[in-house]
């Protein structure tokens, strides 16, 4: 049957040979490689999800009055955007959980693109020949971050309309172009009741489709340049050591996409999230309290807090406070990494190609900067909930936030001071290093035990 | 593949696959009958779960891998098909650059096409203009709540705090104001805004001046207003003066008056701009 098929295509278009390599294709085994999976399988099933409740959501700011089975909000008045989100909680049957998958696929999504970046990052895979796939991943990064921030914001709810308050803001702040800039993407002075719509755009078409594209330009390149190894018995530069794609690696890539699926539907079923019916619709002159955005952008919302209260005027014109922690920060953190491969080959003139992956401790120095790094947006993030820990210190919120901006300052030099010497220590020792760890090892740490 | 023998993992993953099936059946089967988040949630869980055990299982115990070698390709073509393709191009770049005229004429009419199709995006949004310096507040505006019931001299104790607008602009965004009731004594009114607060009624720009949150919360005992999003403090008694966080101005005050018949009245616009700072504020 199976044979029946392929010979039919093959008569077309001659798909044979091709078929019999990529199916004999060796893909290395390590458990580190399957992160960027787990994001593609979470990109698969946000587009699952997301279609769903496409059918269901009205990206309408027009004004009606509720009157749906969710009785505490019986008889307010929100938007065709909001109702059509609480009417899909309650009302739709699997409405609620569909919803939930989707929201928590998003943050594992993005949180195992970071991981996987890590990982590319702390190993060298970045290195010549893999530059421009590096630069694809981090604009997937943006993408996602982007696309995530777009999707939060489409219910209307009170905690997500402050956000695009805030977004609003951040984009009259841009000097220069700023006013323009916010008018444009808003339609108008805030709010100017067209943000919903446009977002809905440029969230379930555009950048969903951007996306998809840059994934499969993704992947397409690794699969031409074959992935990356680590170092061991019988690996070389010039060979791949692992598991054919048929049947072995599809066997455990389908296992991982199910493992995935089957977390976010525990996590979709059992765990509540962004549950818009207790913020309420947005007006524009409340507030949610506490309010903080998703992770994935607290490291911006954390600088928004503890930047000091700096603002610039030039020429007669004003330099916002918001532009130095939300637009020139996130811009430099992007800029950087797109930059990183460059920046580093500055350093080590090392403009050879690599197949073989360092170890972490191979490399004391780049290593102790990006733990310095992700230190420096650790911090940013944790000080997104400067409120919170104020007040379950009873402390004032001003101490914390001295507290966060000398840790901002302090720690990450710290941190990549140790690990620096760590590293080194381990790699002087000529102890085995970290990519030896296996994946058992890190789940039952102490077998013995 | 493991050492563990050969039945014993094809007896775990037929129970994963057992597991699987019955959970999908019982999937249905709430579907039919109403469905509950939870137990949807739990069976997608058991479903999922019984598969990819079955999947992972079946590849590392049953299924050969990790000792296949494969030779890497370089990355770069042949020297020889490098040297073709250079050919090629010389050979049509010379074509091309025959017609130098024709060729900057193409790339001109490209380009001025491509800033033609850029104009579209200014159908976007209004012109910003003055709007960001407007707001619904006029001389005599009179003060209402958020119910549009009329604000009187009775209306807050000292202590009180209530979100207002002017009348027939109830929720405009950019003309909230918050208005709260001072002790007078414990009130200091900056120079030339002496007459703006009458029997201790103080109004403010609500929207905070660093991103333009709702300044919602008021401490009466420290007459300071929070802004709940990046936690900025403004001190009411002295011109909401930001004196912690991030916001670098004060909230613009409204100067009000109070008629002949108690009611509060606007008695000018704001002080300044209202909301965060932007570009082109002189």
């Amino acid at each position: 049957m199976v044979k029946r098929a392929t010979r039919w295509v093959d008569d077309r278009l001659g798909t044979s040979s091709f078929a019999q390599s990529a199916l004999n294709k060796v893909f290395p085994d390590h458990w580190s490689f399957m992160l960027g999976e787990i994001a593609l399988y979470c990109f698969v099933i946000l587009v699952l999800t997301g279609t769903f409740l496409t059918f269901f959501f009205h990206a309408s700011e027009n004004a009606v009055v509720y009157h749906g089975t969710y009785a505490p909000l019986y008889g307010t008045k929100m938007s065709e955007a909001y109702e059509s989100v609480v009417r899909l909680s309650f009302d739709v049957r699997v409405g609620l959980v569909m919803r939930q998958i989707h929201h928590w696929a998003a943050l594992v999504f993005i949180a195992s693109i970071v991981v996987h970046l890590c990982r590319v990052f702390f190993t060298g895979a970045f290195r010549r020949p893999r530059e421009i796939n590096w630069m694809i991943g981090v604009t997937l990064l943006i993408l996602a971050i982007f696309n995530g921030f777009t999707g939060y914001s489409l219910p209307d709810d009170l905690l997500s309309g402050t956000g695009l308050r805030i977004a609003y803001s951040i984009a009259l702040s841009v000097p220069f172009i700023g006013t323009w800039l916010a008018f444009l993407l808003f339609g108008g002075e805030f709010p100017a009741h067209q943000i919903i719509s446009r977002l809905f755009v440029l969230h379930v078409m555009l950048v969903p489709g951007l996306i998809l594209a840059l994934l499969a330009a993704h992947l397409a390149i690794i699969w031409r340049q074959k992935h990356t190894q680590f170092a061991g018995p019988g690996r070389t530069e010039s060979n791949v050591v692992g598991s054919k794609l048929w049947p072995t690696y599809t066997f455990k890539s389908m296992g991982l996409f199910c493992a995935v699926f089957a977390v976010l539907g525990a996590l979709g079923g059992l765990a509540q999230i962004n549950p818009i019916w207790l913020y309420g619709p947005f007006i524009p002159h409340a507030v949610a309290s506490p309010a903080q955005p998703d992770y994935y952008l607290g490291w911006v919302e954390g600088a928004l807090r503890i930047w000091p209260a700096w603002e610039f005027h030039v020429f007669g014109h004003t330099i916002p406070e918001v532009f130095l922690p939300a637009v020139a920060l996130p811009s430099l953190t992007f800029l950087l990494l797109y930059l990183w491969p460059f920046i580093e080959r500055r350093f080590t003139k090392d403009d050879g190609s690599h197949e073989l992956l360092d170890d972490p401790t191979d490399r004391p120095g780049r290593s102790a900067i990006g733990a310095g790094v992700l230190t420096f947006y650790g911090v940013l993030l944790l000080a997104a909930s400067n409120d919170v820990i104020a007040r379950d210190l009873h402390t004032s919120v001003s101490g914390v936030t001295a507290g966060f901006r000398v840790a901002l300052i302090v720690l990450p030099p710290l941190v990549g001071a140790l690990v620096y010497r760590w590293f080194l220590a381990v790699k002087v020792s000529g102890a085995e290093g970290i990519s030896h760890v296996s994946f058992k090892q890190i789940v039952h740490p102490h077998p013995e035990a | 593949m493991s050492d563990r023998s050969p039945r014993r993992s094809v007896k775990s993953i037929v129970l994963a696959l057992l597991l699987s099936i019955a959970s999908s059946v019982g999937l249905v089967i709430l579907y039919v009958r109403g469905g509950q988040p939870q137990l949807e949630g739990s069976l997608i869980a058991v479903s999922l779960g019984g598969l990819a055990y079955a999947f992972i299982a079946w590849a590392h115990r049953l299924l050969p891998g990790g000792r296949f070698v494969q030779e890497r390709e370089p990355h770069r073509s042949s020297a020889s098909d490098r040297r073709s393709l250079d050919r090629d191009v010389d050979a049509t770049e010379d074509l091309i650059e025959r017609r130098g005229l024709l060729a900057g004429l193409l790339a001109g009419a490209a380009g001025v096409l491509g800033i033609a199709a850029l104009l579209p995006i200014r159908s976007l949004g209004s012109a910003p203009g003055e709007s960001l310096l407007a707001t619904a507040w006029k001389k005599g505006s009179r003060v209402v709540g958020e119910d549009g019931s009329l604000v009187t001299d009775l209306t807050l104790d000292v202590g009180g705090i209530l979100t207002v607008f002017p009348e027939g602009s109830v929720g405009r965004a950019d003309s909230q104001v918050v208005l709260v009731r001072v002790n007078l004594d414990d009130f200091q009114a900056l120079p030339g805004r002496e007459n703006w607060s009458p029997q201790g009624y103080v109004a403010y720009s609500k929207i905070c001046t660093h991103a333009g949150c709702p300044v919602g919360l008021y401490q009466p005992e420290t007459r300071e207003l929070f802004c709940p999003c990046h936690q900025s403090v403004f001190d009411v008694a002295d011109g909401a003066r930001p004196t912690s966080g991030p916001a670098a101005r004060p909230l613009p005050q409204l100067p009000l008056e109070i008629d002949a018949e108690g009611q509060l009245r606007a008695s000018g616009g704001f002080s300044a701009p209202v909301g965060p700072s932007f570009w082109s504020e002189k």
